[in-house]
């Protein structure tokens, strides 16, 4: 009993209208006035195809087996919905670690029903060559992008230790593993009839996934959680193909050209070439030849001094870090925001683009603590500026200022673009100690004699500041 | 089957040139909010987990698809809810023109 609904005509349409609706979705995430349409056009696709897909099953005409198996999409549904939800409600701050956490999701989802589809084809009648080509490629991206999004995951919400862990050989064994599954890949792709082979290929790509973010530490997670968000994408496309469903192959390549570009762009913010991207490298050992310099003196300033200095600025810069993110700052810093703007002061916002751990994190965070988006200023907009800003506030960052970026050829993030908040008349840096940062690089700025360094607890340092500002007015 | 392929690649290709164009307009304001909504909609991967679990061919293809229906679907509602929170926190001083 084929109806119309179990037509591949239908279905088709179906698809082709969700596929148009995704596109639309991401063009109208062009800028925040048009991007929650972007949402509901998402929406819509999504439901379509959902919907459609779900009816077309029901017009396949498998009448005896239709009721159990609605019954189980539906409860499948219904838990995936209930883990959805509070995923969709994290906190704002655990954002990278959510997303993290969801590429694994997907690319789960993907490398199953990859597994399956190949368990299908055996018992059939084989598997063509380029069928078996794609379904490798899709279960290979699919399993590394589970663990990998996992571990990185793991290291975001600091269950695993966020430093760098490297030996010996490293790039030899995961490239070498690489190889391996390739060629098990290239092997099955002539002789599919290997199951424990395929088995092998996957668990391969899933011990690689883990070695691949193990030797990635906490500053390279944007370009890294980018990267995985691309092999999701691919993995995605991938899995279009072995299904010919069109739908899938769009999404799938929306998704990693979406990732491409923002690994690209972090790379570029990072000043890695993009090799080093494409080849998940860009963990290597950043050895700090500073990490063990003498004392040399800085000049520190007590919240009252700074709030004085601040109140005395006509035009402030507020240069953010991840820093600001894990002291949860960004309350503080919109109360700080609105005290100095009250006495007309211009305060903007330089944000570098792998300032925190994530593409946009900082404007994400700023934004919940409802500072407008047109005082958020990208890099390249705000750097000709500093010359003529008073004061340059710098909370919680700290390689995304180093001016030995542009200076030191022996510093390992020599290259680097980084914000000149060293030009501007007065620094000011919030920082817990004199400690070197994440990456352990020294910070030639702190020493400068512009630079005022604000020691303690970023929150509680900008919650005094206001207090000094509000107060004494 | 070749002619299929092609057009596979066909669409795969407009597809990647289409989202690079797409995407490199995107304000890097709203970068976190585009790689959750990407994730949501890279979730469509559920039609093929939906088939595995309607058609039931195979007790493993019924299984594993049960489990990729409720990964995929954790994405989808999770990955368009936490899209809506964020692009709702974001402001102008300015009035919006829509």
């Amino acid at each position: 009993m084929t109806t119309i609904l179990g037509s591949q005509a239908f279905i088709g349409f179906i698809y082709l209208v969700a596929s148009a609706l995704f596109i639309l979705a991401l063009k109208w995430m062009i800028a925040p006035p048009t991007a929650r349409r972007g949402i509901l056009a998402g929406e819509i696709g999504m439901a379509l195809a959902i919907g459609g897909t779900i009816l077309q099953l029901g017009g396949e005409g498998r009448l005896e087996h239709i009721a159990i198996n609605y019954t189980w999409i539906f409860i499948a549904l219904g838990i995936g919905a209930a883990i959805g939800v509070p995923l969709g409600l994290v906190q704002m701050t655990a954002v990278p670690q959510r997303t993290a956490l969801s590429h694994a999701f997907g690319a789960f989802c993907v490398t199953l029903v990859g597994t399956a589809e190949y368990f299908l084809g055996i018992q059939g009648n084989g598997i063509p060559v380029f069928k078996m080509t794609v379904l490798c490629c899709e279960v290979i991206l699919g399993g590394l992008t589970v663990t990998g999004s996992l571990m990185a995951a793991g290291k975001l919400q600091e269950v695993l230790p966020q430093r760098p862990i490297t030996y010996k050989g490293q790039n030899v064994v995961n490239l070498g593993m690489l190889a391996v599954a390739v060629g098990i890949a290239a092997y099955l792709v002539h002789n599919p009839m290997a199951p424990h082979l395929f088995l092998i290929m996957v668990g391969i790509a899933v011990v690689f996934g883990v070695m691949l973010v193990i030797p990635i530490g906490g500053a390279d997670m944007p370009t890294v959680i980018s990267l995985l968000n691309s092999y999701a994408g691919l993995s995605a496309a991938a899995m279009g193909f072995v299904l010919n469903n069109k739908l899938l192959i769009i999404a799938g390549a929306l998704d990693g050209s979406s990732g491409f570009i923002l690994s690209v762009i972090m790379s570029k913010a990072m000043n890695r070439s993009f090799t080093n991207v494409l080849f998940g490298a860009f963990g290597q050992v950043q050895t700090s030849a500073a990490a063990a310099q003498e004392q040399r003196p800085v000049k520190s300033a007590s919240p009252e001094e700074a709030a004085g200095i601040l109140a005395a600025a006509s035009r402030v810069v507020v240069v953010p870090g991840y820093g600001m993110a894990v002291a949860q700052a960004q309350h503080k810093v919109r109360e700080l925001y609105d005290a100095l703007s009250k006495r007309g002061i211009d305060v903007e916002f330089a944000i570098h683009p792998v300032a925190g751990r994530m593409p946009g994190h900082m404007n994400v965070l700023l934004a919940e603590a409802d500072v407008p988006y047109d005082h958020l200023k990208e890099m390249d907009d705000i750097n000709g500026d500093f010359p003529q800003v008073d004061v340059s506030l710098v909370i919680g960052a700290n390689d995304v200022t180093n001016p030995a970026a542009k200076t030191d050829k022996a510093s390992p993030i020599y290259g680097m673009p980084v914000l000149d908040v060293e030009k501007s008349h007065t620094v000011m840096v919030i920082k817990r100690s004199m400690n070197p940062g994440f990456a352990g690089i020294d910070n030639p700025l702190y020493y400068m004699d512009q630079t005022l360094m604000l020691f303690g607890d970023a929150k509680a340092f900008v919650s005094n500041i206001v207090k000094e500002l509000t107060g004494g007015h | 089957m070749g002619t299929i392929i092609i057009d596979a690649l066909f669409v795969f290709m407009l597809a990647g040139f289409i989202g690079f164009e797409v995407i490199k307009r995107i304000s890097p304001l709203l970068h976190t909010p585009l790689m959750s909504i990407t994730n949501a909609l890279d979730a469509i991967a559920v039609v093929g987990a939906l088939v595995l679990v309607g058609r039931h061919e195979s007790r493993l293809a019924f299984i594993l698809g049960i489990f990729a229906v409720i990964a995929a679907t954790s994405n989808i509602v999770g990955g368009f809810l936490i899209t809506d929170r964020m692009l709702k926190m974001f402001k102008s001083t300015r009035p919006t023109k829509s």
